[in-house]
């Protein structure tokens, strides 16, 4: 694997208006996407995990405002484009795959012409190409008689064939990056399955690095190289796959890996994570998961803790790692 | 706990007519349930799970069989006759926004249902809000507050109150807990597994998601296009999963590793559900089934014991 940077955010900070408040959704958020690589963002809902990768690429709500940060893409800084720019980069290098295709494809534009049109608009071939990469395209993404379903409309199609058409678009003009935010969520485990290996054979194919931000540490696990655990928005535990399966040194990560029910777990008893995750209207001065956490001490619940490197691309941003690796909890 | 039957469901059916064609959506499913059991019900979207549901608390009418509640054949009970049952058969739903309405107060829309059945006084009816909130974890002062104001949690926390209010036998759980965070969703199934001591109920517990199911249940039925293929005492099927169908469902969920060397091949399963307006001749999964032969594209299999209590429908299970 190359290990240049395709994709390098730096000190990201984002909030949100709400009401009189203030929510400081990404606080300081650094890490890096090597080309090639799978990186899976980890976190639950709130933990800022979407408005990370969406506000580097341009996609935040009108609520929302960046205030520091980079986001370089091949070394040109994303939050310093105009919309124009960051348009030309969007869908033509960077493919984005959402949660919920029905929402992000058109319900009265032919599936096909969707197709066609993400090539046209950024003017990747001609009009002729385009139409014969779209069948290709379809074909790949394993949707039957392309050249007949071309002319339907989205609700013509189950969920995970609508989710193969918004891959297909992603994946259009040949990106380097494709960022999937939470592409099998809504799916049934089975289609999740079709879906993931259909994006582990395209990943495969074209070399491309992809982000795919989840809240399913099977889905991680089993998919990803590199896996990054967010908590009310900063990172709290950064390792390879090997490593956070291994010796996650978070106690929120920890936290998360005994909630897991999996089968066979019937005799077992349940360890939840007591309370429930913050909405942050302040900034951070002290570690966010104290509150939950069984190992706070007075020294969490005062100081912030730095993301520190304990092994090899092993970061974890808690006072007491060590012992959470020894096992304490 | 009591062996006394609660719930028995004879080869129900339930079939819609949308614009002149028939809708398989549950066929001739059977079921008995003890009192203080959980019967899960999995299976994917499309499958009929919730309609069975729907049609066990008769908020849908059976095109065919028998549901038997207590004894009673309720199968053609009217409206008026079913009310008195109403009280003892509840629902939790998957997103309890949706049941509340946003101008309701937390505490009014807990308290709404013992109003709706004339029971206690105000004083008694405010003392009991009081109670549920506090058994389901929730501060007192959320009585005060308004749905958007919760989060999911609190408010399927509420949703469950609400269920409780009237003091039921019977609760149907249709995906409690799909639209939880991880963390929150244990405490969830912690709750419901509490509450279902502490009040001796019976659970239908409806979801996709085998490992809670297996977590939470007695017996499971898996279905398929409306109908049962499988159905077992939990550690059975999950430890002897027999349907290709159930196997096919197990394999899909992906286990977090213990090593990157255990990581998991990912092998999906050929094709979609097919559309139960037209449902395939002979089995209904053959056209999936990677063990299919002739006789299960001619031949429908009906559903034989293989062990105690063990039932699949497949030519080839042994």
């Amino acid at each position: 694997m190359v290990s240049q940077p395709l994709l390098s955010i730096e000190d990201l900070r984002v909030e949100f208006d709400r009401g009189e408040d203030t929510v400081y959704a990404v606080n300081g958020v650094s890490f890096s996407i090597a080309e090639g690589e799978t990186l899976g963002i980890v976190g639950e809902s709130g933990s800022g995990k979407s408005v990370t990768l969406m506000s580097a690429i341009g996609l935040i709500r009108e609520n929302g405002r960046i205030r520091s940060g980079r986001a370089l893409f091949q070394g040109t800084d994303l939050l310093k484009l105009s919309e124009r720019q960051l348009e030309d980069i969007r869908g033509r290098e960077i493919g984005v795959v959402f949660q919920d295709p029905m929402t992000s494809l058109n319900p009265v534009m032919r599936i096909g012409d969707q197709i066609m049109e993400a090539m046209l608009a950024h003017h990747f071939c001609s009009h002729r190409e385009a139409f014969e990469r779209t069948l290709q395209l379809l074909h790949e993404m394993g949707i039957p008689e392309p050249r007949a379903r071309f002319r339907n409309y989205p609700h013509e199609f189950s969920g995970g064939m609508r989710q193969r058409i918004m891959m297909a678009i992603a994946l259009a003009c040949e990106p380097q990056l494709l960022i999937a935010d939470e592409p099998t969520t809504a799916l049934d485990v089975t289609v999740q399955m079709q879906i993931l290996a259909l994006l582990e054979e395209q990943r495969r194919k074209r070399n491309m690095a992809v982000a795919i931000i989840t809240h399913d540490f099977g889905v991680a696990t089993n998919f990803c190289d590199r896996i990054i655990v967010l908590y009310a928005g900063q990172i709290m535990e950064v390792a390879d796959t090997g490593a956070f399966i291994r010796e996650s040194a978070h106690p929120y990560t920890v936290g998360l890996k005994h909630s897991i029910i999996e089968i066979g777990h019937r005799a077992k008893p349940l360890k939840p994570i007591p309370g429930m995750a913050p909405t942050v209207t302040e900034m951070p001065r002290s570690c966010s998961f104290a509150p939950r956490c069984p190992l706070a001490t007075e020294r969490c619940r005062n100081e912030l803790p730095q993301l520190r490197e304990i092994g090899p691309g092993h970061w974890v941003a808690c006072h007491r790692a060590e012992e959470v690796l020894a096992d304490v909890i | 706990m009591s062996s006394e039957v609660l719930l028995e469901v004879h080869e129900v059916s339930k079939r819609f007519r949308v614009q002149g064609r028939d809708l398989h959506a549950v066929e001739k499913v059977s079921f008995q349930l003890q009192r203080g059991q959980t019967f899960g019900l999995v299976g994917e979207s499309g499958s009929g799970k919730s309609t069975l549901g729907r049609l066990v608390l008769k908020l849908l009418e059976a095109t065919e069989g028998r549901i038997v509640y207590q004894g009673k054949d309720i199968t053609r009970f009217t409206q008026k006759q079913m009310r008195p049952l109403r009280q003892e058969m509840q629902i939790i739903f998957q997103d309890p926004m949706a049941s509340m309405s946003p101008r309701m107060t937390i505490g009014m829309a807990i308290e709404d249902a013992m109003i709706i059945h004339r029971i206690g006084t105000k004083e008694e009816r405010q003392k009991r809000v009081d109670e549920l909130l506090e058994r389901v974890g929730l501060p007192r002062e959320v009585k005060w507050a308004y749905p958007h104001e919760l989060s999911g949690g609190q408010l399927q926390r509420v949703g469950i109150a609400r269920a409780l209010s009237l003091r039921p036998k019977l609760v149907i759980c249709d995906e409690p807990i799909s639209a939880l965070d991880v963390s929150i969703q244990v405490q969830v199934i912690q709750l419901l597994r509490e509450l279902q001591q502490d009040y001796d109920l019976t659970y239908i517990f409806i979801s996709h998601n085998l490992a809670v199911v297996e977590y939470l249940s007695d017996v499971v039925a898996v279905l398929y296009l409306g109908e049962v293929v499988e159905q077992a005492p939990a550690e059975e099927l999950f430890s002897r999963p027999t349907h290709p169908y159930t196997q096919v469902l197990i394999q899909s969920i992906l286990k977090m590793p213990r090593s990157l060397e255990e990581r998991q091949v990912l092998t999906p399963i050929q094709g979609e559900i097919p559309s139960p307006f037209d449902p395939p001749k002979g089995c209904p999964f053959h056209p999936r089934c990677p063990m299919a032969v002739d006789r299960c594209r001619t031949t429908k299999p009906e559903r034989r014991l293989i062990g105690p209590n063990h039932a699949v429908a497949c030519h080839l299970a042994t």
